[in-house]
């Protein structure tokens, strides 16, 4: 019996060696580096501990700008990722013919690399002095006037972040939510077109009710994927987002920590654990409301 | 009642919903394909013919080449794209193994303390890799890994989520299928191979596509880690592409190396398509 434990943590061993080291151990060090005031990472001294870096990061103003981009990306994006992909879930599951094709094509975004891919959306959106650009023709058609949507004003630049961000997210709802609707017993539905009961009403009776479950996991994922946006900035705008001012949280963190504002670790946990804090009191909020509304 | 009329009109509004729906699922394909169409097309006009055009054409009558072979030979696509194959290779190989292990002995094996260890591995499922990646980034340049492959692979060769299904996937296995081979003297990784791993293998397969996504496109950590263009990957590469290649502005150059990156993973999807959505939609987490 003794040598079969020794055995079993033998299989366990690379699993927890790789997750101490790299998940287990961060958990508690970026904890005390963001108590760890005027930390040097070349000598690695510090002189003292304290909240002086928690003080510095919610003072500091691109920290600011950054915590107000990652709001209104996030405020916009998921509902209007959400609803649109539960529009296109229900068009998606009430056709037949060219249905595969379809999912396969919505599906697209999700296998592509988001630095390459955001590059041909700048590309798109920006006005340079040879050309307006692609969107801009669409504008100028409609009798709109050119806007340069990467360098432009920051209605414009937080226009092509969320309309990105959307394009991004929308196959993996998609994907979920087409699963859920064709997962609802059909039995409902027969029993719904007996009595003679209205579209909209088999919708809010029982369609939603029905993956109403599914509508919140995406809701509560959706928001913690959008409070962690970066990439999908860095290929709009490129790596010094401080200075196109559509930094996000998780881009100041990483700025912080490395590249030419970089250096400082314990600034960069500070604001890790305060995206953390938000990040985790939003889920339990969602969590909440979904206890009252979800039927499962 | 004319029941006729009351069928055509029937009839009729179903059509127009049909049209309706079609028109907004089209309309939604359309917005997804664009920028694809888009950059294969910037991809393809000469440079000189793109910096011409004021307003942008849809079509171009002088299709060339040029461009991919600017990608290739004017910036280091090619290593990039090798460091990627590599660190995707490597990093996938390695989970698998210690996923498949780990795997292995929370499912079959007993030993005490073994539920309070999947536990504790089950909340680590919620860490974000925000919070960690700090410390790995210190860890990894005390160590001196900073610029190396090593560096690269280490942190991101677990994974508790996979580790989860893969459990959950051999559980399935019935135990007499164990007892009888522990009967016939059977090792125990003898059984792991020649039994669980064929049974469960779609489960690999799916993990293993989802991992290849996963690596084809990080970027953070790589960005982190390496600042030698030697040890760039395809993200970070086309990013370098953007701010400093070809010296000066060549869109269509840049365009053709953003389809070179983006051709492989839309080959593996079409092929595994099935298995891709399927994994997607059980384990999937971007967006």
């Amino acid at each position: 019996m003794d040598n079969k434990n020794w055995k079993a943590w033998l299989y366990l061993l690379p699993a927890v060696a790789f997750l101490g080291a790299f998940m287990v151990y961060p958990l508690a060090d970026v904890l005390v580096y963001s108590f760890e005031e005027g930390y040097n990472s070349a000598s690695q001294t510090f002189f003292g501990t304290g909240l002086y870096n928690y003080s510095y990061v919610l003072h500091d103003p691109y920290f600011l700008q950054a915590v107000k981009n990652t709001f209104i990306l996030v405020i916009i994006t998921v509902p209007i990722s959400t609803g649109i992909a539960l529009l296109i879930s229900l068009g998606l599951n009430s056709v037949r013919r060219l249905r595969e094709l379809y999912q396969t094509v919505f599906f697209l975004p999700y296998v592509t690399n988001t630095l390459a891919v955001g590059l041909v959306f700048m590309i798109l959106f920006k006005k340079t002095p040879y050309s307006d650009g692609m969107v801009n023709l669409l504008i100028n058609w409609f009798g709109g006037e050119s806007v340069d949507f990467i360098d432009g004003p920051y209605w414009a630049k937080m226009f092509v972040m969320c309309f990105y961000t959307v394009w991004v997210v929308m196959p993996f709802k998609i994907l979920i939510l087409t699963s859920a609707l064709a997962s609802v017993n059909q039995d409902y539905y027969r029993a719904a077109k007996i009595d003679g009961t209205s579209k909209f009403r088999i919708f809010t009776r029982i369609t939603l009710p029905m993956i109403s479950p599914m509508v919140f996991y995406l809701i509560i994922t959706g928001f913690i994927g959008a409070f962690k946006a970066y990439s999908d900035e860095v290929a709009l705008f490129g790596t010094d987002l401080n200075a196109a001012g559509m930094n996000t949280i998780v881009g100041y963190v990483y700025d912080m920590l490395y590249g030419n504002s970089g250096g400082y670790p314990s600034y960069a946990s500070a604001s890790a654990l305060i995206l953390f804090a938000i990040v985790f009191t939003i889920t339990v909020i969602n969590l909440l409301i979904s206890r009252k509304n979800v039927h499962y | 009642m004319d029941y006729d009329r009351i069928e055509q009109r029937a009839r009729r509004r179903e059509t127009i919903r049909k049209a309706i729906t079609y028109f907004l699922l089209s309309l939604w394909a359309l917005i997804v394909l664009f920028p694809f169409y888009w950059m294969i097309l910037s991809s393809l006009k000469s440079y000189s013919a793109y910096n011409s055009e004021y307003i942008p054409k849809f079509y171009t009558l002088t299709p060339t080449l040029q461009n991919y072979r600017d990608a290739f030979t004017a910036v280091p696509l090619s290593r990039y794209f090798l460091n990627t194959l590599i660190f995707t290779l490597a990093t996938t190989a390695i989970m698998l193994v210690v996923i498949l292990f780990a795997a292995f002995a929370f499912a079959r094996l007993d030993f005490p303390g073994k539920n309070a260890v999947f536990a504790l591995f089950l909340a680590l499922m919620m860490i974000p890799n925000e919070l960690v990646i700090i410390t790995n980034f210190v860890t990894i340049t005390n160590w001196g890994l900073r610029n190396t492959f090593t560096g690269l692979i280490l942190p991101s060769v677990t994974s508790v989520f996979y580790i989860y299904l893969l459990k959950e996937n051999f559980e399935q296995i019935p135990d007499e299928l164990y007892k009888a081979a522990k009967v016939d003297g059977t090792s125990d990784l003898k059984y792991l191979f020649k039994v669980m791993l064929p049974i469960c293998q779609p489960t690999m397969v799916t993990i293993t596509i989802l991992k290849i996504i996963e690596c084809w496109n990080a970027y953070v950590w790589p960005r982190l880690i390496t600042d030698d263009e030697a040890y760039f990957l395809v993200s970070n590469g086309i990013q370098e592409i953007r701010e400093n290649g070809f010296g000066r502005e060549n869109i269509p150059a840049m365009m053709a190396a953003v389809v070179v990156i983006s051709v492989p993973l839309i080959v593996l999807f079409l092929i595994f398509r099935k298995k891709v959505m399927a994994g997607v939609s059980r384990g999937g987490t971007k967006g």
